[in-house]
């Protein structure tokens, strides 16, 4: 239930030239729990629970692969570069030390 | 703690002399007792020199870094890397990798492109324990590496207890 109420949220512009190069804008809202925090009450630390990957696909092909570790802010953000070549979805994929996956699907429209 | 249990007629009573004494044992302990070491810059070296493959990486001025020289907040310091690079089938650049050298964890991330991407330019934010260097370290498809640092100035640290 959880992961129903995280929403990824991405930013890609509405449309694109063909070959144009855009920006693609992630956020995710996560603790990213580092692990090296200790609850205060009990004094046990606190399992890490980060995300660990994103892999985004283009049209089916993989355009970019992201390995994160503790050292990443909690809610992660990132932004990367795209090379517009077909309309077509465009599929991002978080998963975090539970395995639990958050995806988010957006549309590149070439015109 | 122990003050006011070896003294039982102060039991309900704070007295300053006591709360003194615990305040200073609390920063004694704190320095003493890290929860964890944090990295060396050999280690990260060894790193570095385990993804280079035999051939050590060079400054370029091709590979721009973008960090604040002072970062208020060391939860979040925004970091903008980008590598000068066609991005054309036969000369591209295949990952960027970021290390704070002395974090707890030295990583920070490793981003891996490919010409579809057009630029080899990312953005992300990060966290740092302490002031320190960040070091970045672009791989190419030629096998050649890049190298860049910069330093950090961290007014509040940014890894948790």
């Amino acid at each position: 239930m959880k992961h129903a109420t995280i929403r990824p949220r991405v930013r890609v512009p509405k449309t694109v030239a063909k070959g144009e190069i855009f920006e693609v804008k992630t956020l995710v809202v996560h603790t990213m729990e580092t692990g090296l925090r200790k609850d205060k009450k009990t004094g046990q630390p606190i399992p890490r629970n980060i995300i660990r990957e994103l892999k985004v696909t283009y049209n089916g092909r993989q355009v970019l692969r992201s390995v994160w570790y503790t050292a990443m802010s909690a809610n992660p953000f990132t932004s990367f570069f795209v090379r517009a070549q077909d309309s077509g979805p465009m599929v991002f994929t978080w998963t975090d030390d539970n395995n639990q996956t958050y995806t988010k699907e957006m549309t590149v429209k070439v015109v | 703690m122990t003050a006011t249990t070896s003294q039982p007629q102060y039991k309900h009573k704070l007295h300053r002399r006591d709360v003194l004494g615990i305040a200073g044992a609390g920063t004694i302990a704190l320095i003493a007792a890290p929860t964890r070491a944090y990295a060396t810059v050999a280690e990260v070296q060894e790193k570095i020199d385990a993804l280079s493959a035999g051939i050590p990486p060079r400054e370029d001025s091709r590979l721009v870094i973008n960090l604040p020289e002072i970062a208020e907040n060391g939860g979040s310091v925004p970091l903008k890397v980008s590598v000068e690079s066609p991005m054309s089938k036969t000369e591209f650049v295949e990952a960027v990798h970021i290390f704070a050298e002395e974090n707890p964890f030295p990583q920070v991330s490793s981003y891996f492109f490919s010409p579809g991407n057009g630029k080899a330019a990312f953005s992300l934010r990060m966290r740092l324990a302490k002031s320190q260097n960040v070091i970045v370290v672009a791989k190419l498809n030629t096998g050649e590496s890049w190298i860049g640092r910069k330093a950090v100035k961290v007014t509040i640290g940014g890894c948790g207890g």
